[in-house]
């Protein structure tokens, strides 16, 4: 079977979870192409050049300088060009009302930073292959909720 | 003004397979879901014509003998979580075996490979995925839900969805509410 890849953008301005994202997935077994950008003008640039390829998950961290996750959310949302792209809310925060106002804005996936490694990496896992399962069985992504 | 709409994708995908297998003239059996069989064999450009004009709709031919399986199997699952006349009165494991002819560890161990989940995780997806439908286009109690998916009790279906998705069914219907609501504004 041919392998494809799974395409991941992270937005963060934090460099460290940055390093982290990108080990785990490096750690993981499934085959992964990860994208990191420190801020949300980075990310939209990126996502609104002409030639760029669309990742099948994004994650956002909510607090970053410039332009916030949330922001980025909104944009996102509000273009059909983005429309299969499962978005995954990346955050410290773990406030009943965050979680709630992302997932009515849009956000398919909430996920509260984890504080250890080996956990980063079975959250991220379950992530992937959760959003590949609606990607290859044609699950309705209108439905895909999912906190961790 | 705003239209929800309810999909029955099988008959979607087979009107599909049917319009196009027509437009290019080609004779065929549809033998289940996923599964064709063109009852001449159809001229190589003849057959990557019709391979481009299903990619059009992301049909994708598979030819992989492995994939063939894994798709089997998900359309065995399918078939046994969703059709009501399918009577199911031994274990998942044994059904599969039975049915497709191999050993479950076989095929247990193909389909993680190949999807990068496993069979049981696959059913609860594919349960609360229809639960999940349910109580979006249906407004069933979670009551009518638990007891139409086979469930014991109707703690053992939140728990699962919960789970599974990390919110439970009433915060899910709450959520999905507001975001029409939403939509409906903008």
């Amino acid at each position: 079977m041919k392998k494809d890849f799974i395409h991941i953008i992270l937005a963060d301005d934090d460099e460290d979870d940055r390093m982290f994202f990108t080990d785990a997935f490096d750690e993981l077994k499934i085959g992964t192409k990860v994208k990191t950008f420190n801020d949300g003008i980075y990310l939209m640039d990126y996502l609104n050049s002409n030639n760029c390829e669309l990742p099948h998950v994004l994650f956002l961290d909510l607090n970053m300088p410039r332009k916030s996750g949330l922001e980025c959310l909104y944009e996102i949302k509000a273009n059909p060009k983005f429309n299969d792209i499962a978005i995954a809310i990346y955050s410290t925060s773990a406030s009943e009302e965050d979680i709630e106002k992302t997932f009515v804005q849009g956000a398919n996936i909430y996920i509260k930073k984890p504080s250890s490694f080996k956990v980063l990496k079975k959250v991220l896992s379950e992530v992937v292959t959760t959003n590949w399962q609606y990607h290859t069985n044609g699950l309705n992504k209108d439905n895909f909720l999912l906190r961790l | 003004m705003t239209l929800f709409l309810k999909f029955d994708f099988r008959a979607i995908c087979k009107k599909v397979l049917e319009d196009t297998l027509q437009a290019y003239n080609i004779e065929y059996k549809i033998m289940g879901f996923g599964e064709v069989e063109l009852l001449k064999k159809p001229t190589t450009e003849k057959a990557q014509m019709l391979f481009d004009a299903l990619k059009n709709y992301n049909i994708e031919v598979v030819e992989n003998q492995k994939s063939i399986l894994v798709q089997k199997i998900k359309d065995t699952i399918i078939d046994m979580v969703f059709n009501e006349n399918t009577e199911v009165h031994v274990k998942t494991s044994a059904y599969l075996s039975d049915t497709l002819g191999h050993s479950y560890g076989y095929l247990s161990n193909l389909f993680s490979e190949v999807t990068y989940t496993s069979i049981e995780n696959f059913i609860i997806l594919q349960k609360i995925e229809y639960a999940k439908r349910l109580i979006i286009n249906d407004r069933l109690s979670l009551t009518e839900i638990a007891f139409k998916l086979n469930y014991s009790s109707v703690a053992h279906l939140s728990t699962q969805f919960k789970n599974t998705t990390g919110i439970t069914p009433s915060a899910f219907q709450r959520i999905i509410s507001k975001r029409r609501e939403l939509n409906q504004q903008n």
